[in-house]
């Protein structure tokens, strides 16, 4: 990678509350996302994943303590004042969340929404202009009738539709990140097949680089270039999403590997990782996995694992060299495009 | 019932929002509204003319009877519309811009400032409102200026508590943020995507309200804080009659006025809130 990465997080510190009570919800992250590229962050519920991006965006809440660096562009975000986000967000760096339920205002029409997102950064663009643009942005989004759609209010709209409309507003500016908080988490399996595919569209087309934020590893398998992996408010893993799948040498990415059902190895029980994600407020020392880690030793509690390339991977684990197992042993549990199989005729 | 066997009750179903209490009601208000607004196209006397001898009891040439000085009772009734309404309006709409307007900024900005206007609402609310109305009344003199004067400091911290509420739950709602990550300013967020959805209880109160500030209005009155002779404002009046006990007419028409407008803004209140309010569908 020649170029300047798009977004380059290092050290990234996100802490919550103050003294014996505050919590590190984000323990220094470093991440790059190259432009265009799609990297998936992966990772179960309080590992970070969510709050990294939260903060690489400047929409943590007031109460969070932010350490580290961010930067767009080459640009600092990181202490950048309100004004200066506000003309960064929605216009050069965009974000879709969760739930397309409530991620919509229910008193506005879809078409005012769009238009407003694209009037906000271009405030000489006509509400007449913002409108038929908004109709060409729902079309871009496989909204089908988007004439007709931009009339009509959230309610109307299914959640796949109500997502679509999302994705919609957050590239309405053709931004240069757009980052997804857990696209498709509330959506049903074929629906989610379908916005992957609206996302991988829009990355061919207009070059958007990507931030996949999931615990859904079949939707990263399908969709994106990278992988990161957290786990307790670190990246533990990262590579090209093959070697990480076929490749892992850290054993949290192993054990995630091996939870999921397989649909070709008859199995009576689901494969868990034993044990709970640490707590925030009281986390574990040396390496936060140890007290769940088949591999753990002494050393594992005491001294925390520096992130290092081992093999085809980065990973943060002591004994990264005994999970040498070429192909791992470990059977990817579906192909890699599950999203391209569920769209079609 | 049987007009459901008519035609027109086949053929036209009652939406399911037009409920008894809405249409009663608005029947009430828009009755009380007309009468206000066209009054004085047909009014049998003047309100202000001695036409007749003092305390007559109800005729047909005086439905109502007469008062101590003469004057028609029902004219007086009526056109005491014109004088309780405009300042229920008056008080309740000055009441809903100040308290909504800085619940709003308590609620959105929180902090220092919005505690401060928190603490200001839980001292005006600590007092009786009828206590309190007095008290700021009859230090500003009698009149009923300054009795709206009066009764819009009673009633503004109603509505910042109410407006807070709202904006406090809505600005945490996921739109909310979105919007943020679309890039909008606060004002923005504040007008357009938190106070569009905080109107629907400040209206349903504010409806009720309007019954309640007629009531107030007519206290004051009647305590001499209000209207001055010899306007003929309900409460004045029903004070007139209070010294003329054994004319029981005198009080009655005002008296069944206050009731009707009360009744008739609580009905529509309620009726609003079931139209309104999603959970009740």
């Amino acid at each position: 990678m020649s170029q300047q990465p798009l977004l380059e997080i290092a050290g990234l510190k996100v802490t919550f509350g103050r003294g014996a009570a505050s919590a590190d919800a984000v323990a220094g992250v470093d991440l790059t996302v190259a432009p265009g590229e799609v990297l998936g962050i992966v990772g179960e519920s309080g590992s970070g994943k969510s709050v990294t991006m939260l903060a690489a965006m400047g929409l943590t809440p007031k109460s969070a303590r932010i350490g580290g660096s961010v930067r767009f562009r080459g640009q600092e975000l990181v202490g950048m004042p309100q004004k200066g986000l506000r003309a960064i967000r929605g216009a050069r760096m965009a974000m879709i969340f969760q739930d397309p339920l409530t991620s919509l205002n229910p008193v506005l029409t879809i078409g005012a929404q769009v238009a407003e997102a694209l009037r906000l950064h271009n405030p000489g663009l006509s509400r007449k202009a913002a409108m038929a643009r908004a109709v060409e942005l729902l079309a871009l989004v496989s909204i089908p009738e988007p004439e007709r759609r931009v009339r009509q209010y959230p309610h109307e709209f299914s959640g796949g539709m109500r997502q679509r409309a999302m994705i919609a507003m957050a590239v309405a500016n053709s931004p240069d990140l757009l980052i997804a908080d857990e696209p498709t988490t509330a959506l049903d399996v074929t629906v989610q097949a379908q916005i992957m595919e609206v996302l991988k569209e829009l990355r061919e087309r207009l070059g958007i680089g990507l931030v996949l934020i999931t615990h859904d590893l079949g939707v990263v398998a399908g969709a994106a270039d990278r992988i990161a992996v957290m786990y307790g408010g670190r990246v533990v893993e990262q590579g090209k999403v093959d070697d990480v799948f076929y490749r892992s040498r850290h054993p949290y990415t192993r054990g995630l590997l091996a939870s999921i059902p397989k649909l070709d190895v008859r199995q009576e029980r689901l494969q868990p990782i034993e044990g709970a994600p640490p707590s925030l407020t009281s986390r574990p020392s040396g390496c936060p996995f140890h007290p769940r880690c088949p591999l753990a030793e002494a050393r594992c509690s005491s001294e925390e694992p520096l992130l290092r390339q081992v093999g085809a991977v980065e990973t943060r684990c002591h004994f990264a060299e005994r999970l040498d197992d070429p192909e791992g042993g470990i059977v990817v549990p579906f192909d890699k495009a599950p999203a391209r199989k569920a769209v079609g005729p | 019932m049987a007009a459901s066997d008519g035609i027109l009750a086949r053929t036209w179903r009652r939406p399911q929002w037009l409920t008894l209490p809405l249409i009663v009601g608005a029947a009430v208000v828009a009755f009380w509204v007309l009468v206000a607004l066209t009054f004085h196209l047909w009014a049998p006397y003047d309100p202000l003319d001695m036409v007749a001898r003092r305390l007559q009891p109800p005729s047909l040439a005086h439905w109502l009877g007469t008062d101590a000085l003469g004057r028609d009772v029902l004219t007086r009734t009526l056109a005491g519309a014109r004088h309780s309404l405009p300042i229920a309006l008056v008080v309740v709409a000055s009441a809903v811009a100040a308290g909504s307007f800085l619940g709003a900024l308590s609620g959105f900005f929180g902090g220092l400032f919005g505690a401060a206007i928190m603490r200001l609402v839980d001292i005006t609310l600590s007092f009786p409102p009828v206590l309190l109305a007095m008290a700021v009344a009859a230090s500003l003199g009698p009149g009923l200026k300054n009795a709206a004067i009066a009764m819009v400091i009673v009633w503004w911290p109603v509505y910042a508590r109410l407006m807070r509420a709202q904006v406090l739950e809505v600005k945490e709602r996921e739109h909310v943020e979105a919007a943020v990550a679309c890039g909008a300013s606060r004002t923005r967020l504040l007008v357009v995507h938190i106070l569009s959805l905080c109107w629907t209880p400040v209206m349903i109160n504010a409806t009720m309200d309007f019954g309640q500030v007629v009531l107030l209005a007519a206290s004051l009155s009647f305590i001499g804080l209000g209207a001055t002779p010899p306007t003929p404002e309900w409460g004045s009046m029903i004070s007139d009659g209070a010294t003329h006990f054994y004319s029981w007419w005198i009080a009655f028409g005002p008296g069944m006025a206050i009731l009707a407008v009360v009744l008739g803004f609580n009905f529509l209140g309620d009726g609003l809130r079931d139209m309104l309010d999603p959970r009740t569908v």
